[in-house]
């Protein structure tokens, strides 16, 4: 990994076209700018890290198809609360 | 094509009928084509995101706006081009499930749905940048807190 230091006002460029600016600096906390071509996605690495987790986990179905087509599911409690209520 | 799946052992898959995902699904990045299986039979609201060139991956994915009624996708247009979705019409929208050991904990990320583009058979799992809908939807229950 490249380390590089930046003062508050300062930028770094990726690229031509990629520009991360130092915005702030207060204590912990950095305000970061971004200035980017619109067809770059930019995620906080949270962000990304969730969807990536969530697609792993995803992936490690090792249900039978089988029993995956007999869910019935409720698709909101309202709608719950009207089956319950027919079934009374 | 015949593909040997985990899920489904040995079937046979319509070349044309492969959906092409440049960038993958974030995590399996490398894995581009995939074939959706199980969309013709209507009775079940769960279907499978199976992969061509990896047969052991495979996600189950469901139609949101099913799940939940007052759903919508909201992303940049920038975000689709790469897939060319110009309009909304003939773009097939997916969630994909995550089914714990617990059946009824199951969720469905209506954060990052799967966009299709229909016309070209191009994907793309988009993140949307609102946190209206959660990574972890629990469908029993129908919110983000498990079933009780």
């Amino acid at each position: 990994m490249l380390v590089l230091s930046r003062k508050k006002g300062q930028s770094i460029m990726i690229g031509n076209d990629i520009e991360i600016s130092i915005i702030d600096i207060q204590g912990e906390q950095v305000r970061i700018g971004i200035n980017a071509p619109r067809n770059v996605t930019v995620y906080r690495k949270e962000v990304f890290e969730e969807i990536i987790k969530e697609n792993r986990e995803a992936a490690l179905v090792s249900v039978n198809p089988e029993l995956i087509k007999g869910i019935n599911i409720k698709r909101n409690e309202n709608q719950k609360d009207n089956d319950d209520n027919r079934q009374k | 094509m015949q593909l040997n799946t985990k899920h489904f052992g040995v079937i046979d898959v319509d070349e044309r009928e492969t959906l092409y995902f440049p960038s993958g699904i974030p995590g399996f990045e490398n894995v581009k084509r995939y074939v959706l299986l199980g969309k013709q039979e209507n009775e079940s609201p769960f279907f499978w995101l199976q992969s061509v060139d990896k047969p052991d991956l495979a996600f189950v994915v469901t139609d949101p706006f099913y799940i939940k009624e007052d759903y919508y996708v909201d992303v940049d247009d920038e975000e689709i081009e790469e897939i060319q979705i110009t309009d909304a019409e003939n773009v097939l929208t997916l969630a994909i499930v995550t089914i714990p050991e617990n059946i009824r904990q199951m969720t469905v990320n209506l954060k990052a749905p799967v966009l299709i583009n229909m016309k070209n058979n191009m994907g793309k799992q988009v993140i949307m940048k609102d946190d209206t809908f959660p990574v972890k939807y629990y469908i029993m229950s129908g919110g983000s807190e498990p079933p009780r």
